[in-house]
C-alpha cells in the first residue's frame, strides 16, 4: 500500500530559480537562503526518507492557464511535463515525469469523494513547481522521484477556502492509501509566506504572523484551516493567501512532528519559509 | 455554514494600497491579461519590442489600457484589471525583475524598495484596514 510519509513545505520565489541556474547560490544575498535546505537535502536523501513520488501541491501563475480556463483545482496526469517559458525563456531544469497510475487513481477518488478536479493532460509547469524541486533537490540530471502535480487556483477570486483546501489535502490521503502498490509518498505544499507583488503596499512582510503560522502547522492546525481569506490579506499580503496550499499538505498528515524549518527574510519581495514535517499516526 | 458573501467581498475593499483580482477585474482585464500571456512566446515578444503600438493593434484593449501599457504604469493596469503575474510577462520582456517592477508601484526608488526589504520589509502596522487605521 502506497503511503504518506512526510509533508514539506517551501516557498517557490522565481528567485530561488535564477540564484541556481545562473550559480550564484554563494553569493552573500544568496547564501542564507539556500543554507536553509541542507538539511532537508540531506534529509531526502537517505533512503528511508528518499520519496518514489511527491504529490506537488501549487499554483500555475498565468503560465499553463491564461484567463481562458480557470480551473478552482486541477490534477496532472500526463506522463511528463516541461518547464514553462514565462517571459525569460524556461528554466534549464529535467522533464518532470510523473506517476501517471496513481495521478489517475486520485483524480479518480477525489472526484469520486466530491472533489471535483480539472484533469489536465497537456501543460507546461511554471516556477510554481519547479523552484521547490531545484531547493530540495539541486540540479541533477533527472529528477530523483516522480511527480503528481496538483493545482489550486490562489490568483483569481474567490478562490478556495483554507478549510476547503485542509479538506482536498485528507481526500488526498485516502486516496493514496487505496493505491495498492508499496509507495514511499511525500505531499509538498508551496508558495508563501508573507509577500505583496502589487500596488502601494507591495513589500508587505509579518515575521510575526509567519512564524505563528509555522508553529500551528504542528501546535494548531485547527486554528490554520479556519483562516479566513481576508486575515491573510490583511496580514500576509495579497500573495500570501498562496499559503492554503500549504494546508492541502497539512490535511494529508496526522499528528505531523516538525522536523526542520527555516525562515528568511528575504528572497525578493517574499518571507521565505520552508518546513519538514514527519507524518504521524 | 452561512456565508455573505456581499460581506466577504466588500472586506477587500478596506486594504490600503491592495486590488484583490476579484471576478469583476478579471472580466475587465480580459484582453490585457490575454494580451500578456502572448508574450510567452519568444517571436511575439520580439514583434511586441520591435514596435509596441503596432503589436496592440490587434487586441481588444481599450484606449486607456493601452496608454497605460506603454507607459508601464503597473498601478494604473492592475486598477484597470491586469494582474500581477500576467503583467509580468511585460516587465520580464523588459528585462526586469520582480523587484524591479514591483517597486515601480510603491513611490520608492528602486533601491530605497530594496533597502527596506533586506530591513525585513515593508510592516503591516497601518496598513491592515483603511477603516479602522491600523
Amino acid at each position: 500500500m502506497a503511503k504518506i510519509t512526510a509533508g514539506v513545505a517551501t516557498s517557490h520565489v522565481p528567485l530561488i530559480g535564477v540564484g541556481i541556474d545562473q550559480g550564484k547560490c554563494d553569493e552573500p544575498y544568496f547564501k542564507p537562503i539556500f543554507a536553509g535546505y541542507d538539511w532537508t537535502k540531506e534529509w531526502i536523501a537517505k533512503p528511508e526518507n528518499k520519496p518514489d513520488v511527491v504529490i506537488l501541491v501549487y499554483n500555475d501563475h498565468a503560465s499553463a492557464f491564461g484567463q481562458e480556463i480557470i480551473p478552482t483545482f486541477a490534477i496532472g496526469c500526463a506522463e511528463e511535463f516541461t518547464s514553462a517559458d514565462e517571459g525569460w525563456g524556461p528554466r534549464p531544469v529535467p522533464k518532470i515525469k510523473n506517476h501517471s497510475d496513481l495521478a489517475w487513481h486520485i483524480a479518480e477518488n477525489l472526484i469520486l469523494d466530491e472533489f471535483d478536479m480539472t484533469i489536465i493532460n497537456e501543460m507546461d509547469v511554471d516556477h510554481g513547481l519547479t523552484v521547490p524541486l531545484s531547493a530540495i533537490f539541486g540540479q541533477p540530471d533527472s529528477w530523483p522521484a516522480l511527480i503528481v502535480p496538483i493545482m489550486i487556483n490562489v490568483v483569481t477570486y474567490p478562490i478556495a477556502s483554507g478549510d476547503r483546501c485542509f479538506r482536498l489535502g485528507q481526500s488526498i490521503k485516502r486516496a493514496v492509501e487505496r493505491f495498492p502498490s508499496d509507495l514511499n509518498v511525500q505531499i509538498w505544499g508551496t508558495g508563501g509566506m508573507s509577500h505583496q507583488l502589487q500596488g502601494p503596499r507591495a513589500g508587505l512582510i509579518n515575521q510575526k504572523w509567519d512564524q505563528t503560522f509555522l508553529d500551528d502547522l504542528t501546535a494548531d492546525p485547527e486554528r490554520l484551516r479556519q483562516i479566513p481569506h481576508i486575515e491573510y490579506l490583511r496580514e500576509a499580503g495579497s500573495e500570501g493567501i498562496e499559503l492554503v496550499m500549504w494546508l492541502v499538505m497539512l490535511g494529508a498528515l496526522t499528528n505531523p512532528k516538525e522536523l526542520h524549518r527555516h525562515y528568511h527574510v528575504p528572497a525578493s519581495n517574499t518571507a521565505l519559509g520552508h518546513i519538514v514535517l514527519e507524518n504521524g499516526k | 455554514m452561512e456565508r455573505n458573501n456581499q460581506d466577504y467581498k466588500a472586506a477587500f475593499g478596506d486594504i490600503p494600497g491592495t486590488l484583490v483580482f476579484t471576478a469583476e477585474r478579471a472580466r475587465k482585464g480580459y484582453w490585457l491579461n490575454q494580451f500578456c500571456m502572448s508574450l510567452m512566446k519568444p517571436e511575439n515578444r520580439k514583434r511586441w519590442l520591435a514596435n509596441e503600438q503596432d503589436y496592440l493593434r490587434d487586441w481588444k484593449i481599450t484606449a486607456e489600457q493601452k496608454a497605460a501599457l506603454l507607459a508601464r504604469d503597473y498601478n494604473q493596469l492592475l486598477a484597470l484589471g491586469g494582474n500581477i503575474y500576467y503583467l509580468a510577462k511585460v516587465f520580464s520582456t523588459d528585462g526586469l525583475s520582480f523587484v524591479q517592477a514591483v517597486s515601480t508601484m510603491t513611490g520608492m526608488t528602486v533601491e530605497d524598495y530594496q533597502a527596506m526589504m533586506a530591513a525585513g520589509g515593508r510592516s503591516p502596522d497601518g496598513v491592515r484596514s483603511i477603516k479602522e487605521g491600523k
